[in-house]
């Protein structure tokens, strides 16, 4: 489904992402690890379009993706939480949503039409899902840090993705609110066909829900492959797990 | 619920209020102060339409007038140049504006923030210099003065009902698309681009519609300040008087919809009233400017309307 091919960006002098590979395929859910800084973020970036990579070829459904604006990569079916909390702030927990399921049915230039009455049933559908319907007329800045994170989630989810991409969902969660996620993860595999890419530092996560693992160090994919296979390799035990594990 | 019913009923209120004691004023108020309630509902749809990209689309839209200005030159020189009847110098000069908003817009959504700003203040500026020393054609700085009105719409009562029916339209219209679709995107755009970026929204489109309909209304206030005062001038589109109604947005609350209405009323009656004290009318600007970053961050409605609800969050343009 999504194939990254000796992808490369740099800021400056800074190698950011040096020579990263990915495969994806329909139905599965890969992470992407590594120490802060490896690139992760940047990679991520790279394929939402959020930045150009410098060399390197992106693919998407056999589509050529790379260097094309975020917005048209979104249309295409790849939606994306971020790692800090980016939701819009002065707007309803409901309005939120509403307005990626606006962009998804392409009705945002409507410049006329009531907007209390557009979108209602799939905006609530998320919502419902996300267990954020009780507080769907809070403006979502008063939310909590946790739910703020939920929030992140369902609005990616308003464009109807086939593939989801989540910066690092359970950052800063509570070990309850992780679960809750993990939860949601699966349920969004399940019975939505979704396809999830994410990178996480919970390793206890990382390695209870991944089909595969990609690892990345100082911008380079060094292992791809089954959670066995990664931790049982010993490039990854020195680069990474080693001192976590003990 | 209670509290947002009892507000919903008092809006009907105010509205029918206003609907009943408005067109009757004529009848008990001198012409002087039909002028001044004139000017503040021009002001204030000025304000209304520069609030469309500065509020609800966190455009930092810091050279406004021009459209303004357009619109009312546009409008003068067709009343003045040409034999066609005024009607249609009304109807196109507001389409002139706006396709000079799609033109400016056009080379200023590439920036973001301040330079999208720093951009059009000097492009703005740039107009005005060419309004200024062209007197062959605008009038250079003396303004093109005496523009006939059509006698139906040129009397004090005329002119105040004429700008208060296209005042209350504009300002309907307007509301409508704050609460359409793309006024629900556009601030969304507002709170986070980038955001918006990633769920597909075409960020610099929105912008861009932003921009036109607001240079849009901006020359429809432009149209009926030549119906108010039946003379334009270069000033009127200085980049000064930008900031001007740049200050009303944010006096009155820039995040409401009726704010910049409310902030254009309260500076142009205190315009008025200080002028008669004094001729240092800059400096009371200031200290209300120093008041208002103080004390009222939100803008007077901003702040009244946050008192009033419930669970203190920020203001709401459909509850306006």
């Amino acid at each position: 489904m999504l194939r990254v091919h000796e992808l490369q960006k740099s800021f400056g002098g800074f190698m950011a992402v040096t020579e990263a590979n990915l495969a994806v395929d329909q139905g599965e859910i890969i992470a992407v690890i590594g120490p802060n800084g490896a690139g992760k973020t940047t990679l991520f970036n790279l394929i939402t379009g959020q930045l150009k990579p410098d060399k390197g070829r992106i693919t998407f459904k056999g589509q050529d993706i790379a260097g094309l604006p975020a917005y048209r990569v979104c249309r295409l079916g790849i939606s994306r939480s971020f790692q800090i909390v980016n939701i819009f702030s002065r707007l309803t927990v409901f309005e939120n949503v509403q307005v990626a399921v606006l962009a998804y049915l392409k009705r945002t230039l409507n410049l006329l039409r009531p907007v209390k009455h557009l979108a209602i049933r799939e905006t609530k559908d998320i919502l419902v899902n996300f267990g954020l319907m009780d507080k769907a007329d809070r403006t979502s800045g008063s939310l909590s840090y946790g739910d703020q994170k939920v929030l992140e989630m369902a609005i990616a989810l308003g464009n109807r993705p086939e593939l989801l991409i989540l910066d690092e969902p359970t950052a800063g969660m509570s070990a309850e609110e992780t679960a809750g996620v993990i939860k949601l993860i699966h349920r969004m595999t399940a019975d939505l066909g979704l396809t999830i890419l994410f990178c996480e530092h919970d390793m206890e996560m990382v390695f209870s829900i991944s089909h595969r693992i990609m690892v990345m160090q100082m911008g380079r994919t060094i292992v791809e492959g089954t959670p066995d296979e990664v931790k049982n390799n010993p490039m990854v035990q020195e680069a990474y797990l080693g001192g976590e594990e003990e | 619920m209670s509290i947002m019913g009892s507000m919903s009923q008092k809006r009907w209120v105010w509205g029918l209020a206003l609907i009943i004691v408005l067109p009757a004023l004529p009848l008990f108020l001198s012409r002087f102060y039909l002028y001044l309630l004139a000017l503040i509902a021009v002001t204030g749809l000025l304000a209304t339409s520069l609030n469309m990209v500065l509020g609800f689309g966190g455009m930092y839209q810091f050279h406004h007038t021009v459209f303004y200005g357009v619109g009312a030159y546009a409008a003068a020189l067709m009343l003045t140049k040409t034999g066609l009847t005024p009607w249609l110098g009304f109807i196109t000069a507001p389409f002139v504006s706006a396709m000079f908003g799609l033109v400016m817009g056009l080379i200023c959504v590439r920036l973001s923030k301040l330079y999208f700003g720093m951009l059009q203040i000097s492009l703005g500026s740039l107009v005005w210099a060419i309004v200024f020393r062209w007197y062959s054609f605008t009038g250079g700085d003396d303004g093109i003065h005496g523009v006939p009105i059509p006698d139906s719409i040129s009397s004090a009562a005329g002119s105040y009902y004429f700008t208060l029916a296209v005042t209350g339209a504009s300002l309907l219209i307007m509301w409508l698309m704050v609460n359409s679709p793309f006024g629900r995107t556009f601030q969304a755009v507002r709170d986070n681009p980038q955001r918006c970026e990633a769920i597909g929204v075409n960020v610099k489109r929105h912008q861009l519609v932003g921009l036109i309909i607001a240079a849009f209304f901006g020359g429809v206030a432009g149209v009926l300040f030549v119906v108010v005062e039946k003379s334009v001038f270069p000033d009127m589109m200085f980049w000064t008087h930008s900031l001007e109604i740049l200050i009303m947005c944010l006096l009155g609350g820039w995040y409401t919809f009726l704010g910049p209405m409310l902030g254009a009323a309260v500076m142009v009656t205190l315009r008025s009233l200080v002028g008669i004290y004094t001729e240092y009318w800059t400096m009371v600007l200031g200290i209300i400017l120093m008041l208002l970053i103080f004390f009222l961050p939100q803008g007077v409605l901003g702040f009244l309307l946050d008192k009033l609800r419930p669970d203190n969050s920020a203001a709401r343009p459909e509850e306006v």
